[in-house]
């Protein structure tokens, strides 16, 4: 039947003009994945196979890179769930992430709030000197601060001078104060740069509502209680998913402070995973990957439930 | 030293056509006491900032002895200098620092000019595949260090680019940087459609327009991108670590650091005056393009 024919032959003219389009289109574009050569090569190799390759490395039995590994299903899995070690790393993490980021995060918008007041003075100057330890190198000022926190370094004999202690705490070198020691150092590095986050949230609250709070009469209190802090919501849950990643990131700082020690008492997931990796006579490549995937997940977890807080967060500013 | 205000766009304030009424102010003696109060409380508190950087230069100028015996008193006796010789020759920060600035320009120069090239494609134009590679990078935005290291060691080692400084500039420089990536590619958006129109009038290719037209446009988002990958890769330390294990002389400044502390365990002047050294580079670039660091800092919150 001729109109069969027709349409069988209309059908593969479209086709081979679809595919013709495409080459034309191709043809102009090919300078655009050229640009794009770069980026694809260098993320494809250094980011995304890594995040797949780590999953296959988590099933094998791999003692080092000059050899090959091989499979052993989720034996590595399971030896993780039992390796008490694996979970004392997990719980510090998590202990950092509990302490570390309220006191970053808060102590950023305190700094920030009174750094943003006309009434203080030498502003400017203070919030330089409050981003220093930012631009500084994380494992130099790692091993600065086991001289500094030394129980015969500077913090003890300032403290023990005033009376504040009656005997010197090495504070690093006590399992039972070294992890909050850490802790408190990485607020000290960082908290610059979220009051920097901070002030720029807080220059995005329009001059006039202050105004016309002073107008009804608000004092400081409830400018900041009323206007500020409902403002700053949204920027709440960004600062907070930044600083949560950062506190993740954390293995320059301990490595140089504590290595993790002493007996693990400070040991976080990244050191836990460089230590059966890179430390040991017999690296474990294949259970280091297990750890680093389930490490991974944890804070994949966390981005997703904060990406989640943020899109409420949003959705109620849009509706109120 | 002074740090500025972040530029943060401010949303349009209607300019008022008649006075506003005074606004109720508190006492004017109370109020001069809460604000001295406040400069009080953070001079308190910035004297603790600072303290650890004053202590450092203190140390690395004091000799061992006027260090652990004497008391508090920051200012040496007499500059020890030798401390800085013996860390810069004795202890290898010359090697390290070099090896610093080459990993650091490099991967700098890396990072610019991929993100660049890419930014601009992914800004401007519309071809197949963008949307992908856009939600890959979303996707793996917030991939911890930790959890990639075996694998881009693994990598690195199978192209034989373990112990070698270009190792080091590419696995500090190729992957990640979306956010470097992005900043482009919002700043070529905004540039007008015409830029191209005229550059193809005057017979110039793809490339030429790139980087004769646009690349030099791009200069404040250059300085920002340059700025951070500036700060990421001199501070770099886990990467660096596991990359140079096996080659001491090719550590940048942050590792050798490790090893000259694992040597001279008792040189504490040493090893403060090689942590100044390896931190004032940094102090330097800062002090000069401060009101750079605080936009692209502030920046990162806006997106």
């Amino acid at each position: 039947m001729p109109e069969v024919s027709q349409t069988a032959a209309a059908s593969r003219t479209a086709r081979r003009s679809d595919r013709d389009r495409w080459w034309r289109r191709m043809r102009r574009d090919w300078w655009i994945y050229l640009f794009l050569l770069p980026t694809i090569v260098g993320y494809g190799l250094y980011t995304v196979y890594p995040l797949v390759a780590s999953w296959w490395y988590s099933f094998l039995d791999w003692p080092g890179f000059a050899q090959r590994g091989t499979f052993i299903g989720l034996e590595n899995y399971e030896r993780l769930i039992s390796d008490e070690l694996f979970w004392n790393a997990f719980t510090n993490s998590f202990i950092f992430l509990l302490i570390g980021l309220p006191l970053r995060v808060g102590l950023g918008l305190v700094l920030a709030y009174l750094l943003s007041r006309k009434a203080v003075k030498f502003r400017t100057g203070f919030r330089t000197l409050f981003f220093l330890p930012v631009v500084t190198t994380g494992a130099i000022i790692g091993m600065v601060y086991t001289l500094v926190l030394d129980s015969t370094g500077p913090v003890n004999r300032i403290l023990t001078g005033v009376g504040i202690l009656d005997q010197p705490i090495d504070f690093l070198g006590d399992p039972d104060t070294s992890l909050f020691a850490a802790i408190g150092v990485w607020v000290w590095k960082w908290v610059g740069i979220t009051m920097i986050y901070w002030l720029a949230a807080l220059q995005t609250i329009p001059q006039e509502l202050y105004e016309a709070a002073q107008l009804d009469g608000a004092n400081a209190w409830q400018e900041f209680r009323r206007i500020t802090l409902p403002m700053l919501v949204p920027f709440l849950i960004i600062i907070t998913l930044i600083d949560a990643v950062a506190a993740f990131n954390v293995f320059d700082l301990i490595q140089t402070m504590t290595a993790g020690g002493p007996t693990f008492s400070s040991e976080v997931i990244e050191i836990f995973i460089y230590r059966t990796a890179f430390e040991t006579t017999v690296p474990q490549l294949g259970y280091a990957s297990a750890a680093a995937v389930l490490f991974g997940l944890a804070a994949a977890v966390i981005a997703v439930v904060q990406g989640l807080g943020a899109a409420a967060a949003r959705k109620r500013m849009v509706r109120s | 030293m002074s740090l500025s205000e972040p530029t943060v766009r401010q949303r349009p304030t209607a300019a008022p056509d008649t006075a506003p009424p005074r606004p109720r102010r508190r006492p004017i003696a109370r109020r001069r006491v809460t604000t001295w109060l406040l400069t009080a409380g953070l001079t308190v508190m910035c004297l603790i900032w600072v303290y650890p950087f004053a202590w450092l230069i203190s140390a690395s100028l004091k000799t061992p002895l006027e260090l652990f015996g004497k008391g508090l008193n920051l200012v040496p006796d007499e500059p020890q200098w030798e401390n800085y010789v013996r860390a810069w020759t004795d202890g290898g920060f010359s090697t390290y620092m070099v090896n610093s600035i080459i990993v650091t320009v490099g991967s700098v120069a890396l990072v610019i000019l991929r993100s660049a090239l890419a930014g601009y494609v992914l800004g401007r134009f519309d071809f197949v595949g963008r949307k992908l590679i856009i939600g890959i990078m979303v996707v793996t935005f917030f991939l911890p260090e930790g959890y990639t290291i075996i694998a881009v060691t693994q990598i690195t080692d199978s192209m034989g680019l373990l112990n070698t400084h270009l190792g080091m500039i590419l696995g500090l420089g190729a992957g990640g940087h979306v956010p470097a990536l992005l900043l482009y590619a919002a700043y070529f958006r905004s540039l007008p459609k015409e830029l191209e129109e005229s550059a193809k009038v005057d017979g110039a290719g793809h490339f030429r327009t790139f980087f004769r037209i646009m690349l030099p446009l791009s200069m404040p988002v250059t300085a920002t991108v340059g700025l951070l990958q500036f700060l990421t890769a001199w501070n770099a330390f886990l990467l660096p670590l596991v990359f140079t294990l096996s080659q001491p002389d090719l550590r940048p400044l942050a590792v050798g650091m490790v090893g000259f502390v694992s040597q001279n365990y008792t040189d504490h002047t040493g090893m403060a005056a090689a942590a100044v050294i390896s931190l004032t580079p940094l102090v330097i670039v800062f002090i000069l393009l401060q009101r750079h660091f605080v936009n692209a800092v502030a920046g990162a919150v806006k997106q």
